[in-house]
């Protein structure tokens, strides 16, 4: 009964504190931007710990957050492992590849009229299939190891960045093409001054979807078939065995580094896509 | 669209044909083995001497059993025909012998993906457009929502899904859809969030302005200005959101045990090793996702002419 209504009155407090520093004028400020998500984060945390506490659950059906810390601090090595084998090797190789290859197919196809018309219909349709069905096929053409892993994330992240990318070269608008050609503009010049400029916020739509496909790809592979070591096979012998704390400190690995991948993507399109509406003037 | 169409069908007709030409290499060292078995003569014996021997030269030396990879009962690569075969034995022929409903048949794991489908998505799209229009308008919310709505999408579900089934059962639900269709909400939130907060602030400064001028509430800023200005970014989003809901729900299907859908389908055709059952589950849940992409698709095409915008 003290765990629930410590809880309630940290909620309450917490939410009190996170209104009030929204509605402050400190409100832009780096810090509160920071301090605000957390405070809202420890509050689930707190509620999850004495629900969890109140309730008596099985730490098999849903351990404590004290008990997956615990279990993260004294598994580093274990983790650690894991992190290289499918963040660093299949997530990471596989998003870039998939990146390289979608940015140059949209530049090239965009040239060719046939092939946009042809082409963007298709990828259309593809990117919105469910790619991840190939993962036991890509796992017995590649083998075991990453590259099946890495295989699977091209073909997740390929898709999307590609309509993504044909979708934001077709941004420009007529009157500024237009204008381009009146300062006898080359095709480069368009592309590298108005077209690619122009594109962006779409590149980066898609490559801010990719991140979260890349690893949910790696993971969802080593379903199929791994080598004794990667989350995704950590994962899935922990479900089996019930070791469900040292589950728990690997899906909050994979949010650690899925969240630090996509603010590295975020920050990017901040700095890129700085004139656009939705990234000026914050609050509008 | 009726420009496009034999663009698309180039397009098509090309993949095809670089599909068929890919058949023989990535087939030539099964249909080896299964011809050495047969007691045909292939030139290097032994399938473990020929993993050292580049495809190129396997199929120069053994032309005669090219041919053989084009018809194997488990190819490495089955040629779109058979998987077109598979398909229609599946469904077409299941229909044509009143058997529509079997559990082997392709409708009906289609149908409970389906079903699934369409709750995930609709509790998906509820959540993620109602938590655009918290964080467009409430500062509090942007600041605290935000940043975990990012960090929700990097746990990988499919960790979470023998939890949610057990969990979902404990409270009582014992449909098995339910978990799916959560499973799929939590993937198709997302795209719909991100993109209705780009919609919803797509208003350039000047517009907001000049409303600001009139003395418009920040009600009839939400109804007049920002909820048709965001009508095209809507729509995108729930393309990408519906299918997200088929991946989620495929996903859902993988590990969680269930024996019916089309991702149990795939898991089966992987424990059995029968490649042509996954990629006729592959391809029915690729036909259904188009389907309901071009369902959205026309919905837009319709909604966009009323509002009188290009289409």
């Amino acid at each position: 009964m003290i765990w629930l209504g410590f809880a309630l009155i940290f909620w309450c407090a917490a939410t009190l504190v996170n209104v009030r520093l929204a509605g402050s004028a400190y409100n832009d400020t780096r810090l509160v931007r920071i301090f605000v998500p957390l405070l809202f984060g420890a509050t689930l945390l707190v509620l999850w710990e004495a629900l969890v506490r109140h309730f008596d659950v099985s730490p098999v059906i849903l351990p404590p957050p004290s008990l997956v810390a615990r279990t993260f601090v004294s598994s580093t090595e274990t983790l650690w492992i894991d992190f290289q084998q499918t963040v660093v090797k299949g997530a990471l190789s596989g998003y870039v590849i998939g990146m390289v290859a979608a940015f140059l197919t949209a530049i090239a196809i965009d040239r060719s009229t046939f092939l946009t018309r042809g082409l963007l219909p298709i990828g259309n349709f593809v990117a919105a299939l469910p790619i991840v069905g190939i993962a036991p096929i890509l796992v017995s053409w590649f083998g075991f190891d990453w590259h099946s892993k890495a295989a699977v994330v091209v073909v997740m992240v390929f898709f999307p960045i590609l309509v993504n990318c044909v979708q934001g070269l077709k941004e420009a608008e007529a009157m500024q093409r237009d204008l381009m050609r009146t300062y006898a503009a080359s095709y480069l010049q368009t592309l590298f001054k108005l077209r690619l400029p122009a594109a962006m916020p779409f590149v980066f739509n898609g490559l801010k979807i990719a991140t979260t496909l890349a690893l949910i790809g790696a993971i969802v592979a080593e379903y199929f078939g791994s080598p004794t070591r990667g989350m995704g096979f950590r994962i899935s012998t922990g479900v089996g065995s019930l070791s469900i704390d040292l589950v728990w400190a690997e899906i909050a690995v994979a949010a650690l580094v899925g969240s630090a991948f996509y603010g590295a993507v975020s920050l990017m399109e901040r700095s890129v896509t700085f004139w656009h509406p939705s990234q000026r003037g914050g609050r509008s | 669209m009726k420009l496009s169409f034999f663009p698309v069908l180039g397009v098509l007709g090309a993949i095809v044909v670089l599909w068929y030409l890919a058949v023989a290499p990535m087939n030539i060292r099964v249909a080896l083995d299964v011809a050495e078995r047969a007691g045909a003569e292939v030139v290097p014996k032994g399938s473990v001497v020929r993993r050292d021997v580049s495809v190129w030269r396997l199929m120069a030396q053994n032309s005669g059993h090219v041919a053989q990879g084009y018809a194997l009962d488990r190819p490495r690569l089955p040629t779109p025909q058979q998987v077109g075969q598979e398909l229609w034995k599946t469904t077409g022929k299941m229909v044509q012998r009143g058997r529509t409903w079997s559990k082997r048949s392709l409708i009906y794991h289609g149908w409970i993906t389906l079903q699934s489908t369409f709750w995930g998505f609709l509790l998906g799209t509820s959540v993620g457009i109602l938590g655009a229009v918290l964080i467009t308008h409430l500062r509090v919310m942007e600041l605290s929502l935000m940043p975990w709505a990012i960090i929700s999408q990097t746990i990988p579900i499919v960790a979470l899904a023998p939890m949610i089934i057990v969990l979902s059962s404990q409270v009582g639900i014992e449909e098995r859809g339910v978990p799916k269709a959560i499973i799929s909400a939590y993937l198709c939130y997302f795209p719909v969030l991100v993109g209705m907060v780009k919609g919803l602030r797509s208003p350039a400064p000047a517009q907001l302005d000049l409303l600001k001028t009139y003395n418009a509430s920040q009600f009839q800023v939400f109804r007049l200005l920002r909820l048709p200005a965001s009508v095209p970014y809507l729509f995108t989003t729930l393309k990408v959101g519906v299918a997200a809901a088929l991946v989620g729900t495929i996903v859902g299907e993988l590990p969680t045990g269930a024996i019916s859908g089309l991702g149990a389908r795939i898991l089966i055709g992987d424990q059995f090793g029968t490649p042509l059952a996954i990629w006729s589950a592959l391809f029915a849940a690729a036909i259904l996702a188009g389907a309901l992409v071009t369902l959205l698709d026309v919905a837009q095409r319709l909604v966009q002419r009323r509002m009188g915008g290009r289409t």
